[in-house]
């Protein structure tokens, strides 16, 4: 990344911290913070969306198939998706599992 | 040259925000500064500026619906008092932080409990830490003028901060008084269109009031702090304007008769006055007595107040608050601890006074600078005149 992540000192602090570069917190992966990841089994899976509308990260997106997929660049592993999903069709697995 | 009126000085605080031509002005009206709400939407909506009043629903939605209207590049002034602005506590540091020069007029009150709508400085002490410019004003004038240096202040580009002008609630709010309301054009001279830094604008992107992680927390304090420091130099520099166009002078921390004093007063707000007299009275008797008035509170006038003490042998602070446990009042704890370092520094005592409007008067005045001359103070801090 050529762009610095944050400002290395207190005077590159932009006055009142404001960001002039529109979606710059995409740049912070907060797939980092997960314990648990969903898993989907897609042959339970009736192509709701109720994952995908949902995720309060908003990381699940529909493929090619019209299955449903997370981005684990951004899933935090929280697990609604999960608890979401009537037809149980996604189970949360440990990541060191 | 300005008229010369008699106006009551909530009132008066409105005029002065107008003659700033604000944008946008967010308020919750609460006793003692409800005229100073009316009068404002009055204002408005007369026509006489081109402006929006928001009626909120709290002092909460007034401070937050203020700093939106600031962010988009408005002129904005609100009020409070009391348990307003306690309720505007949490978005206050927030105002700061974002840089948005928002200009808040306090008719100080105290805070509850017990309940108690009338005159001390319990509610704007707690507000100390929250990254605020704080005016003290003494008498009306003062109200008037610190209102339209504040905007001045608060909008210069090298400081970026919110300012509060603090007027004693009912002792100045509620009174009638000479005032000299500048004319429009003087005004217009003194204080340019607000230029912004930033504005929320679609074509113009920019996010405010972004997430700080423990990498950059820190020094997103550490600039805060800086700029208000800093911003102590401007402040000297509109004060010598204001009185270079209006010809009334300004200080930090004025002095009144301490040329050759080794007793001082210290007061903040509408007591100066009273002190004043008691001051003259004690120089007739022989007492070589003074006072000195703080009118800026943050950024805390270290220099001034250094200068100010020179050849003082005994300081008696005054504070209209307590700090609960503490050191003693709020003034007091920060006046001693500005002077630690200095080889030559007075005693400095501390009485606690003018609580929940409790009246203090000349001879209040002249008996605590005797009891300070003769150093008979048993403990830390006093307070002066409560029963028992």
């Amino acid at each position: 990344m050529s762009e610095k992540k944050w400002p290395e000192t207190w005077q590159e602090v932009n006055p009142g911290c404001m960001v002039f570069r529109p979606g710059s917190a995409s740049e912070y992966h907060t797939g980092s913070w997960r314990a648990k990841r969903p898993i989907w089994d897609n042959s339970k899976c009736i192509k709701c969306g109720v994952c995908y509308i949902f995720c309060p990260e908003g990381c699940i997106a529909e493929d090619a198939d019209g299955f449903f997929v997370a981005n684990f660049d951004y899933c935090k592993g929280c697990g609604i998706c999960a608890h979401e999903c009537w037809p149980k069709a996604i189970a949360m697995v440990n990541e060191e599992d | 040259m300005g008229k010369r009126v008699g106006m009551e000085v909530a009132i008066a605080s409105a005029e002065a925000a107008a003659l700033c031509k604000f944008d946008v002005a967010a308020v919750y009206p609460i006793t003692p500064q409800s005229h100073v709400a009316e009068h404002l939407s009055d204002i408005v909506n007369d026509g006489r500026v081109d402006a929006s009043f928001i009626t909120v629903e709290s002092e909460h939605s007034a401070l937050s619906s203020a700093m939106g209207a600031a962010a988009t590049g408005a002129r904005v002034v609100t009020a409070t008092s009391s348990q307003g602005l306690l309720y505007m506590s949490e978005v206050m540091p927030i105002t700061s932080a974002m840089r948005l020069p928002i200009v808040m007029l306090i008719a100080n009150r105290a805070v509850s409990g017990p309940i108690n709508i009338w005159n001390d400085h319990s509610d704007i002490m707690p507000m100390r830490d929250t990254g605020w410019i704080s005016f003290f004003a003494e008498n009306g004038q003062e109200v008037v003028d610190m209102t339209i240096q504040a905007f001045r202040v608060g909008e210069d580009r090298r400081v970026m901060l919110p300012v509060n002008v603090n007027m004693d609630g009912f002792q100045l709010t509620h009174m009638v008084e000479p005032i000299i309301m500048p004319d429009q054009e003087e005004v217009d001279r003194f204080l340019p269109s607000y230029i912004p830094y930033a504005t929320l604008h679609p074509d113009k992107v920019v996010s405010m009031g972004t997430l700080g992680m423990p990498e950059i927390y820190a020094e997103a304090q550490k600039s805060k702090d800086v700029a208000i420091v800093n911003s102590i130099d401007v402040i000297r520099e509109v004060w010598k304007e204001w009185e270079k166009q209006f010809g009334r002078k300004y200080e930090p921390i004025q002095a009144y008769r301490t040329e050759d004093a080794e007793i001082a007063l210290m007061t903040m707000g509408s007591m100066g006055e009273t002190a004043e007299i008691a001051v003259d009275e004690l120089r007739k008797q022989g007492m070589k007595v003074g006072l000195l008035k703080i009118k800026l509170w943050r950024p805390f006038p270290f220099d001034d107040l250094r200068k100010a003490i020179k050849g003082i042998k005994v300081l008696a602070v005054t504070d209209r608050a307590c700090s609960f446990g503490g050191p003693g009042g709020p003034v007091f704890s920060e006046i001693r601890s500005a002077l630690y370092d200095v080889p030559k520094r007075p005693k400095i005592v501390n009485y606690i006074i003018g609580l929940g409007g409790r009246d203090v008067q000349v001879e209040d005045f002249m008996e605590m600078a005797r009891k300070a001359a003769k150093g008979k103070l048993s403990e830390p801090y006093v307070f002066y005149g409560v029963r028992g």
